[in-house]
């Protein structure tokens, strides 16, 4: 999107029926329903990997869900302060959008860190890509592929959001930023419900 | 822009609906019950809690249904997908008991 049509989306050539907002906000869910085949995929495989396994472990012994509690806790909270970073911005007031925002990025950061530890612990206790003590080799490549992939999309997030501080400040007027920070919390409530779906199939199950 | 067409929903209480579900999930796990119930129960929880952040965090709710349906679509290719995947796992794992069973009798490809 053009500066100037950021600035008045009113200029925009033409309007979208879906999203009669922006084209960015179309575009974005069009991406999110893509993301969200791949994700579907790889959980798919999960299962039927999982079904047809003999020696498949237990996820919620071997993994332990105390901490990924926490972790799914977090990212619930961090889906709030976006919304409420919305919300602020949509008052016109930009400092505690600003500030929201950086709550959210700040949620992201420690969850990647949180999984960073989990990660540590895990390979300390023996589960590898290649194998762990407990069964089927394919439950580590496959937690390893599946949270490794969710996190990077934490990660992604994370950069994203900070980026949105700057777009904030940067432009003239709080409501020039509103549609942007919108498609940002888009992103981001989507990888907090891709979460809920993992923790369920890959820990809880 | 700004002024938005609808009224924000009540956004504490879906956050405390989010984290009552997530207990409510964890709890799920030590029912006494059977592995099934316990599976459809979870799958059902984590479906609602979904729901839940995509038509009230993301605004679904007050989008078009089309747009609701292109965001649905997903859920429908990966649940077809492990119908699709299913049979050849179970082929394959039902090959492989058989070559155990074989007792080191060598594995055909």
């Amino acid at each position: 999107m053009s500066q100037a049509a950021s600035v008045h989306s009113a200029v925009e050539p033409a309007e979208t029926p879906l999203t009669p907002e922006s084209w960015g906000k179309f575009g974005m869910w069009i991406f999110l329903a893509g993301d969200a085949v791949g994700f579907g995929m790889l959980l798919a495989a999960y299962g039927g990997m999982r079904a047809t396994s003999a020696d498949w472990p237990i996820p919620f012994d071997v993994l332990g869900i105390n901490l990924t509690a926490v972790m799914t806790f977090l990212l619930i909270c961090s889906s709030v302060t976006m919304v409420k970073a919305l919300e602020w911005l949509g008052r016109g007031d930009r400092t505690k959008c600003r500030l929201f925002l950086l709550f959210t990025a700040l949620g992201g950061a420690i969850f990647v860190g949180l999984q960073a530890y989990e990660w540590t612990h895990l390979i300390g206790a023996g589960l590898h890509i290649d194998g762990n003590p407990w069964g089927a080799a394919l439950f580590g490549a496959s937690f390893f592929m599946v949270t490794g992939f969710h996190g990077l999309h934490v990660t992604g997030g994370v950069i994203y959001l900070l980026s949105m501080l700057r777009y904030v400040t940067n432009r003239p007027r709080p409501e020039a930023s509103y549609n942007a920070v919108e498609i940002a919390g888009l992103y981001w409530h989507f990888v907090d419900l891709v979460w809920i779906m993992v923790f369920t199939f890959m820990y809880l199950l | 822009m700004a002024t938005t067409e609808h009224t924000h929903p009540n956004y504490m209480a879906i956050f405390w609906s989010l984290a009552v579900l997530t207990v409510v999930e964890i709890a799920v796990i030590y029912l006494p019950t059977g592995k099934l119930t316990i599976g459809v129960l979870l799958c059902g929880l984590a479906l609602t809690k979904a729901a839940l952040v995509a038509m009230y965090f993301m605004h679904l709710r007050f989008e078009t249904r089309t747009l609701g349906l292109i965001a649905v679509t997903p859920l429908a290719i990966a649940t077809l997908l492990v119908f699709l995947i299913l049979p050849d796992g179970f082929a394959v794992a039902k090959r492989t008991a058989g070559v155990k069973a074989e007792a080191g009798a060598p594995a055909k490809h």
